[in-house]
């Protein structure tokens, strides 16, 4: 019973918490209340994971509505390991938030930030936790809406336009869903998870729903920034202020393809995969994703805007492993949103510390920094050689999935892509590596300071959990290949 | 003799299991470094703890070594990262030639270093020794390396530890070597290794290194060739061209960094790998029976001799000492790819014999350097009559690279010649012959040059002298060494043939 009641308030706890915090005096208060939150939330999580670890489904009846009449929170290994994800990258962030939010936002508006943090916290933890398709969307749509806020509170004015840009391409997105939840609900009369994909088994071949199935994926497609509907990722993560910028790249797209992974393997199947041409579609913009954002990284002249691309990239990367549709390619993905949050989460952290002390990202203020830096740097550097797979590194389990469920297909382009992927990603660190190492300090970045030791700490954990989960993947990959199973995904057959 | 001199004191090392041995040696190179980083503001005691943890490490090697020879196993895993893969250190005959020499050499550059850094006035020398130390403990983690999942993770971090080391002077020229360096050990060992142990993790389930090999029976013979080919060329390390140019690029590098890494530890990292991935991986009968290097072979016997024709073209001397180690280096890969007890023997004692008269002549140009900033072989006329000591061992190490007895690069060309015989592939050994005469060729004419020559504007060198006492001391040495693996090739011998299968 405890275990049950649990579960809610891991959506419960934040979203009262939010409104609280509104309306308390700005300064420290809401930041403290928040860190508490976050890391009860952690707890929570950490706990719901070794509960569901052993293949056990937690499922909790809203207001005592039975399914699939009313809302039901089902929770197995999948859903755990995202929340944990989730809630984990929340929970590093907090201590970090303090300074850098105390140097990026007004302090008038660090109540109603702390609040919106909290109830983009509250959706993505919400989706991670809900068994109900419409309930999801609503979740979606929650930190979709905090998400458009605290975006626009970035520094620049660009910040709105970014927000702004997003607001729009986030609506159609959202829209698409719901047009296609409507479809299915349509065809089935049903919202939950479990009843939808059994009521859809025997109508697979139907036209409604193959069109439902469109809109649900390019709506899905959208929010996760898969190519060719990135286009409003890059401003956002640039404009926003340096703390949501780690928290949506380390968070946001996972949970979009926890929700991709969700609906097409849980309430679709992996049969309907196998008539439609739904994996090709996702192997051949995975493929152009992971060339294409790459290399547009390389040419960008900005440390978060090149991260975002490189993020896009790496989202594709997910979507390959899904493309690949066996029990290896959706371990590989599922690996891959745990370790890529650890990269991008450090990545994104170092760019905020260079951003505390410089004031700016872009190439040309960072000349020497990495003298002026030294942890800061060396962050950057070991988080790079993460991002790119070295072995040694959380990246390189990752890389080693992939490439181990690509030659499983025998898709030797696949292969190519993965590699070319990691070269590419090469080029594109050693740019930011020789910029602040070799390259003479100029006059401006001589003064400059190692960041604040609050900054540097969360960055570390992340940095050190990089290296860790290189060496150690009881965690990753046992809790991948458990939910790869779960999803109902088959091994790869000729 | 010295090593036995050694193994009697290292007996005074305080008890420890075979395997926190392995550990110890592994972990001493890291903590030295932070000891070094640690006194970085007091250059004299950053100097004696470089020097010491060197002399502990080579003390701690000949004590393995003594283990070894005694049968001992020696062996730890540390972590299994992946399902059925361990990282895993574990000592055989080969690794440990490997380590005796990189640890041996560290030692003898360390000496070296103390003089060179100060008399050259080198920027940011802390970072310089810690640097050094952490890249030779990722050498020994390649020696060690209990399986092929092992040895790529040292493989690469002893890639990235040494970028730092070449763009050292931090100048133009060093970022365009130090980026072509990375650029190309990175993309071969991605693009290429990584896929190359990939695939034959898919086909055998399993990256140990196994007496006999692990692929033969798993591999359709018709796709050995392709796949030996992805481990020759993802190895880029070895050389073998067309993927050689990160090691001229590398010279921009300090000496000592070029002496050591560039002569020894990396580049005998790569050809170690190369003759790992052959015997373990591959297995020899495996070899010859599908006929893997039956083309591939050609390229590290061009290699042999284009490299050393470049050799000639080039007036920087340690451009040409490059060249001549690019040629080297293809020597082992030949052994490697003969696949016969003779050539592999050969092979496996290249490794010893060419890093010791290889750090001898990068000795030289680095002391050549110090003393006189000379770096072009033609304006070296006449200095060896005010360098005897350094043109000297220059010529010993000359005539060791040649093979002319009585030094102990004659061992390793003998047998290399006699596996060729043995396979009776006799354009090969005209290549081998005709590369010792381009040796000739473009080694002896710096110190004939140096001790008959004249400088280009008439004038004798009264004015200088040799170059610092601790460079002079690490030449003697390695020359010396030269000379008495000739007389006295063990334990390399015994350790080679071991590895060679002719136990």
């Amino acid at each position: 019973m405890i275990e049950q009641n649990l579960s809610l308030l891991l959506v419960v706890i934040p979203l009262l918490s939010a409104p609280v915090i509104a309306i308390l005096p700005n300064g420290r208060a809401p930041w403290l209340i928040t860190l508490v939150v976050t890391w009860t939330c952690l707890a929570i999580a950490g706990w719901q994971l070794s509960a569901v670890i052993d293949g056990s489904v937690i499922s909790y009846e809203l207001g005592g509505w039975a399914p699939p009449w009313g809302i039901e929170y089902r929770i197995d290994v999948v859903n755990a390991f995202v929340g944990m994800i989730v809630s984990a990258i929340a929970a590093i962030t907090l201590p970090y938030a303090l300074r850098s939010v105390e140097k990026e936002i007004p302090l008038h508006q660090t109540s109603l930030f702390y609040s919106l943090f909290l109830l983009c916290l509250v959706g993505l933890l919400g989706i991670t936790q809900t068994g109900d398709v419409f309930n999801l969307f609503v979740f979606l749509e929650i930190s979709s809406l905090s998400s458009y806020v605290l975006i626009a509170m970035g520094e620049q004015r660009r910040a709105l336009t970014s927000a702004y840009q997003y607001l729009i391409m986030g609506s159609i997105g959202a829209t698409f869903l719901l047009i296609g939840i409507g479809l299915v609900y349509v065809e089935t009369g049903t919202l939950n998870m479990l009843d939808l994909h059994h009521r859809l088994h025997p109508i697979l071949d139907h036209r409604t729903v193959h069109t439902g199935f469109a809109f649900i994926v390019v709506g899905i497609a959208l929010k996760l920034a898969l190519f060719p509907l990135h286009l409003w990722l890059p401003n956002a993560y640039k404009y926003s202020p340096s703390v949501i910028s780690v928290f949506l790249a380390a968070t946001a797209t996972k949970v979009a393809v926890y929700i991709m992974l969700r609906m097409v393997f849980s309430v679709f199947s992996h049969d309907f995969v196998k008539i439609t041409p739904t994996s090709h579609i996702f192997m051949l913009l995975g493929m152009f994703g992971v060339i294409l954002a790459s290399v547009a990284a390389i040419y960008q002249e900005d440390v978060k805007r090149l991260l975002a691309y490189s993020s896009i990239a790496q989202v594709s990367y997910m979507v390959l492993g899904m493309g690949l549709a066996s029990t290896l390619g959706i371990t590989a993905t599922l690996v891959h949103i745990f370790n890529h949050a650890l990269m991008k989460g450090a990545l994104f952290m170092a760019c905020g510390a260079v951003v505390y002390r410089v004031g700016s990202s872009r190439f040309l203020n960072l000349n020497g920094l990495g003298r002026q830096m030294p942890w800061t740097f060396a962050a950057i550097c070991i988080a790079g050689l993460s991002l790119i797979g070295i072995p040694g590194t959380a990246g390189f389990i990752s890389k080693w999935y992939f490439m181990l469920a690509a030659l499983e297909h025998q898709s030797w382009i696949i292969v190519l892509v993965i590699l070319l992927g990691s070269l590419l990603a090469v080029v594109y660190m050693w740019k930011i590596v020789e910029i602040m190492f070799l390259q003479p300090a100029t006059a401006s970045t001589q003064a400059v300071k190692e960041a604040p030791v609050s900054l540097l700490i969360p960055m570390w954990i992340l940095i050190i959990a990089n290296i860790y989960f290189g060496f150690n993947t009881e965690l990753t990959v046992n809790v991948a290949d458990k939910a790869a199973e779960i999803l109902g995904v088959t091994a790869y057959h000729e | 003799m010295l090593l036995i001199k050694l193994q009697k004191y290292s007996g005074s090392l305080p008890t420890m299991s075979d395997q926190q041995l392995v550990l110890f040696a592994l972990i001493l190179p890291l903590a030295g470094a932070i000891g070094i980083l640690l006194c970085g503001s007091r250059p004299n005691l950053r100097e004696t703890v470089s020097l010491t943890t060197a002399a502990t490490v080579c003390l701690v090697i000949v004590h393995i070594y003594s283990r070894f020879h005694d049968g001992a196993l020696l062996a730890v895993d540390i972590a299994e990262p992946l399902p059925g893969l361990t990282i895993r250190f574990e000592l055989e005959s080969l690794g440990m030639l490997f380590a005796l020499v990189a640890s041996f050499l560290w030692l003898i550059t360390s000496i070296y270093a103390i003089g060179y850094m100060r008399g050259h006035h080198e920027l940011n020398q802390t970072r310089f020794y810690a640097l050094f130390a952490v890249a030779i403990g990722s050498t020994l983690g390649v020696a060690f390396a209990g399986n092929l999942l092992t040895l790529f993770l040292c493989y690469e971090i002893l890639t990235i530890l040494t970028y730092p080391l070449v763009a050292h002077e931090g100048t133009d020229e060093a970022r365009r070597g130090a980026r072509r360096y990375i650029g190309i050990l990175l993309t071969t060992s991605i693009a290429l290794l990584l896929l190359a142990i990939l695939i034959t993790y898919t086909i055998t389930g399993s990256l140990d290194f196994r007496e006999g090999g692990i692929l033969a029976d798993k591999l359709d013979p018709a796709w050995a060739g392709l796949l030996y080919a992805l481990f020759i060329f993802g190895i880029g390390k070895a050389a073998v061209m067309p993927v050689h140019r990160w090691l001229p690029a590398a010279m921009v590098a300090p000496t000592p960094v070029s002496a050591l890494l560039h002569a020894v530890a990396v580049v005998k990292a790569g050809v170690f790998t190369v003759l790992k991935v052959t015997i373990y991986i591959f297995g020899t009968d495996f070899i010859k029976n599908s006929g893997a290097s039956d083309w591939i072979i050609w390229f590290a016997g061009g290699t042999i001799l284009l490299a050393s024709l470049v050799a000639m073209t080039r007036d920087n001397l340690k451009l040409r000492l490059a060249y001549s180690t690019i040629s080297q280096l293809s020597y082992v890969v030949l052994g490697a790819m003969l696949a016969t007890n003779m050539s592999l023997l050969g092979g496996a004692l290249h490794i010893s014999m060419h890093a010791f008269a290889k750090i001898t002549l990068f000795f030289a140009a680095g002391a050549i350097l110090v003393a006189t900033n000379k770096s072009e072989v033609s304006d070296m006329g006449g200095l060896g009559r005010a360098m005897p000591i350094t043109f000297g061992a220059f010529l010993i190490g000359s005539l060791s690279i040649i093979g002319l007895p009585p030094f102990g690069g004659m061992w390793s060309k003998w047998y290399l010649g006699m596996g060729t015989v043995e396979t009776g592939q006799w354009l090969l050994l005209s290549v081998l012959l005709l590369s010792s005469l381009l040796n000739i060729a473009y080694l002896l004419p710096v110190p004939v040059r140096g001790f008959f020559g004249k400088s280009r504007d008439g004038t004798t060198y009264t004015q200088v002298r040799e170059a610092p006492v601790s460079c002079l001391l690490a030449m003697v040495i390695t020359s010396l060494a030269c000379l008495l693996l000739f007389f006295y090739p063990e334990p390399f011998y015994q350790l080679a043939l071991n590895a060679a299968g002719g136990k």
